[in-house]
């Protein structure tokens, strides 16, 4: 008798690689699905089953379906990599640096002068004082009619 | 609003194009700023070079700080509601004349 090519095992195998590589591809772009890759982590949760399965059905009705090396690479592989996206999920994106001399609540703004993306020079204090009307939302600007401030963001680049 | 990088202005400005920031993004190709105040990840960007660990700092109109977030973790941004909140407390907690509640 034909056996089965143990479909389940090898679309589980897909499903995982989709699953993983979708995170920053697509998920990690909307906020929902970037904080808690929940959506990412359901895939994974039902990629790693069907592995399962194949694997189980490889082994426990081998005379119905292939697969037993193929599905016993398969699920080390499943595991490796799933274990990869929970590391860099949850652990590598933490390891930041702690930064205990970035200037703190309370300091006077160290003053510089930076081109901006048209190459044109801007100085901080020349910013602050000049009261600059920046790019608020209205339901920020709601609160800020005494004091206008400015939001200094410094962020990775290379996105 | 201001942001800044260590991508160079060239790069800042396609961002500005692709996303229709309208406000300024400044440069620190040598992160001289981002040394000076501690907020370098070494080696954390592409091809080992360094890049700035996220940051936001609110100032006010006296150049004193009133806020500073360092997230924990670079793929949770800083969310709107949060800074709308320290927008508000700085509204409280700054000496105005007369009126501290309006």
């Amino acid at each position: 008798m034909k056996r089965s090519w143990n479909p389940l095992l090898w679309s589980g195998f897909v499903l995982l690689l989709l699953g993983v590589f979708s995170y920053p591809l697509f998920f990690a772009r909307f906020v929902l699905t970037r904080d808690f890759p929940w959506a990412n982590l359901l895939m994974i949760a039902l990629a790693l089953i069907l592995v399962a399965i194949g694997v189980v059905r490889a082994y426990g009705q081998a005379d119905r379906y292939r697969g037993k090396i193929s599905g016993s690479i398969l699920a080390v592989l499943a595991l490796v990599v799933t274990g990869l996206f929970c590391y860099g999920v949850f652990a590598l994106s933490k390891r930041l640096p702690v930064s205990h001399g970035a200037p703190q609540v309370g300091d006077l703004v160290p003053d510089f002068t930076l081109p901006d993306s048209k190459g044109t020079p801007v100085t901080l204090s020349v910013v602050i004082d000049s009261a600059f009307p920046s790019n608020r939302s209205s339901a920020e600007s709601g609160g800020s009619e005494q004091t206008v401030s400015t939001l200094l963001i410094f962020y990775r680049g290379y996105w | 609003m201001i942001a800044i990088s260590v991508d160079t202005p060239s790069e800042s400005e396609g961002l500005r194009k692709t996303e229709g920031y309208t406000f300024p993004i400044l440069s620190d190709e040598k992160e001289e700023v981002i040394r000076r105040w501690d907020l370098v990840d070494p080696h954390a960007g592409p091809d080992g070079i360094d890049v700035a660990r996220p940051a936001e700092f609110l100032i006010d109109s006296s150049g004193k700080i009133r806020w500073v977030n360092l997230t924990d973790d670079y793929r949770v941004r800083t969310r709107p509601e949060q800074v709308v909140e320290a927008f508000d407390a700085m509204h409280l907690m700054h000496p105005l004349v007369g009126d501290e509640h309006r």
